[in-house]
């Protein structure tokens, strides 16, 4: 036993290593790993990097340029931008986590059953996924928050609602290519129900893709959060989202330019980032994917 | 090739009617009711009950549906809770503004994309390939609103060189044209990269081709096979493309409108948001869905026209 765990590990490790070489030679997929793993860990010690309480309000201190002591200067109320974008990033990645975790399971359900069900029930999917992509997405978000209400939940339920189609489409897809598999016939045929082949040999084969499309995806959901909090329709105020010290910046773009800078940059940075590496892990582990997004 | 034009404008019409019915039944499923959210904690039961009758909500649900669409198709979608003008009216005032942008937007991005991906594809792995990949990836990946507020603050508010607000005035072109030209770049950057990396890819599969290795064979000049025979098929899944296209830009032209101050349909859609004016937000939802629907099916059987390979095998 001690051994086959050993071996286990050791598979694992080269594994890990393996997908390192090739990132290593890609420069375009280690510039997007350094800004990726850069924003998660500000976003994990935010806390103790953030220099001020990024609400604490300072109205002698407004619309500072930078200084030593505020070095990305101070908003219309005078609270530390620096600190606010520092924590802007919990935000951003806690609405991407949350979201595509559930979109991700609502699409790998809905396309496992649409891909390995009936044919009417794969054909009543697909019209359901075409019709909700049929949407414009922020025309839609803005439907959403006049019904709901803006929060935070309001964006999740958006992005959980717009992605599902995307990853439902892709389960539906390799499911379908591994649905005449000889592996599945032998489990048929000894009897395994639906569940189990599903569960058990289904599930393994789809989930690396879909974790592939996952991390391409975070860019479009810290944008959809970002995009509706700077329209002020998104996370709640005093909460700094950076889409909210975007529109901060925007409002007194004429009086100062370093919010907007400030709002901006950390939203390139990350997007540009989760492209990149999400670009190099899917040439890496899956050149053929492209094609069925 | 009848029978697929058939099929897919039928398909198109049946995502319109389950989209309309998805959102008219989003209203219903909503905590709380929608008359609280339009008129707001101060309603009193009065007010409740006049806009009750006046938006038909006291029939029931397929009662209610069924009138809805029935209205939809003679162009009647209700009318504004403040202003009581009709919602069709109201949007399609703002529509052209909305065109106007998102065609600006596209077709700069066209005739700047295109090239860029056919010459990075004839010179494939070159440093020309090579930055033309990373900019275009770093375009897909920057948000249009960050694009938007940047070039505000280089070309308007610090160079001084263009208007930041407004569509400029009417009947005056060069006007328009310096108004407009900011919100084209905010929308159409990110599809330059898109339409680059997308031609580059059709471009390079379309010249390992055996027809094209034909008429190399045959002597034809790069020139000539290049531009008049592989360009012809490699443009084919950009047509496509920009058929989803119109769905995005019209997301973008939310944010877009709303930092320039535009006229449109998103800045329209943004203010009835903040108004509650819950009849002008559905009509621009359903319009720009209907919108999003019809140019995706355009383009859909655009290709099938113009691509002799599908179109045989239909």
């Amino acid at each position: 036993m001690a051994t086959n765990g050993f071996k286990n590990y050791s598979i694992k490790f080269s594994w890990l290593s393996q997908t390192w070489a090739r990132l290593k030679n890609d420069k375009m997929g280690l510039l997007g790993f350094v800004l990726v793993i850069t924003v998660v860990l500000v976003a994990i010690f935010a806390h103790f990097l953030a220099p001020y309480d990024p609400n604490m309000i300072n109205i002698s201190h407004r619309l500072q340029a930078p200084s030593l002591v505020h070095l990305l200067g101070t908003d219309h109320l005078g609270r530390d931008t620096l600190s606010r974008v520092i924590v802007g990033s919990r935000i951003a990645l806690k609405v991407a986590m949350i979201s595509i975790s559930l979109a991700m399971s609502g699409g790998l359900i809905l396309g496992l059953l649409a891909g390995y069900g009936p044919a009417w029930l794969d054909r009543i999917m697909i019209l359901i996924f075409d019709t909700v992509r049929s949407f414009p997405t922020v025309m839609f978000a803005l439907a959403l928050v006049t019904m709901l209400g803006p929060s935070l939940n309001t964006i999740i339920i958006v992005v959980v609602i717009t992605s599902i189609p995307m990853y439902g489409r892709i389960v539906r897809a390799q499911t379908l290519s591994l649905k005449n598999k000889e592996f599945i016939w032998a489990e048929r045929s000894t009897g395994a129900g639906m569940v189990r082949i599903l569960a058990v040999h289904m599930l393994p084969n789809v989930i690396g893709p879909l974790l592939i499309i996952a991390s391409m995806d975070v860019p479009v959901v810290v944008t959809i959060e970002a995009g509706l909090s700077f329209l002020g329709v998104g996370v709640r105020p005093p909460a700094p989202s950076w889409g909210s010290i975007l529109n901060d910046g925007y409002a007194y773009i004429r009086n100062t330019t370093w919010i907007a800078i400030a709002g901006g940059v950390p939203l390139i940075l990350t997007t540009v980032g989760f492209t990149f590496l999400g670009e190099s892990l899917r040439d890496i582990f899956d050149p053929k994917l492209q094609k069925d997004i | 090739m009848v029978s697929y034009l058939i099929k897919r404008i039928g398909l198109g019409a049946v995502i319109v009617v389950i989209a309309v019915s998805m959102l008219y039944g989003m209203i219903h499923m909503v905590p709380g009711d929608p008359l609280s959210v339009m008129l707001g904690p101060r309603a009193t039961p009065e007010m409740k009950q006049e806009l009750n009758i006046r938006l038909g909500l006291d029939k029931p649900f397929v009662v209610q549906l069924f009138r809805y669409f029935t209205s939809a198709m003679k162009g009647d979608l209700g009318s504004d809770v403040i202003s009581r003008r009709a919602v069709t009216t109201i949007v399609f005032e703002q529509l052209p503004y909305t065109f106007t942008l998102i065609l600006t937007g596209i077709g700069w991005a066209v005739l700047l994309g295109v090239p860029l991906g056919c010459y990075s594809a004839i010179n494939r792995n070159s440093v020309f390939d090579k930055i033309a990949g990373i900019f275009s990836v770093g375009t897909i990946a920057i948000p249009s609103f960050v694009v938007a507020v940047y070039s505000l603050l280089i070309f308007s508010v610090t160079l001084g060189w263009l208007p930041a607000i407004g569509a400029g005035d009417d009947g005056d072109f060069i006007s328009q044209f310096t108004h407009i030209l900011m919100p084209a770049l905010a929308i159409g950057l990110g599809w330059v990269g898109y339409l680059a990396r997308l031609v580059r890819a059709s471009m390079l599969e379309v010249l390992g081709e055996n027809h094209i290795r034909t008429m190399r064979a045959f002597g034809l000049s790069d020139r000539l096979v290049i531009f008049k025979y592989a360009l012809r098929l490699a443009i084919l899944p950009t047509i496509a493309l920009l058929g989803v296209g119109i769905g995005f830009l019209l997301s973008a032209s939310v944010f877009t409108e709303i930092v320039f101050a535009r006229p449109g349909i998103g800045k329209l859609i943004f203010e009835s948001v903040i108004q509650r004016n819950y009849p002008v937000v559905m009509g621009c939802v359903l319009i720009t869905t209907v919108i999003f629907v019809i140019s995706t099916t355009l383009s859909d059987i655009l290709t099938v026209i113009l691509d002799p390979r599908i179109r045989e095998n239909l």
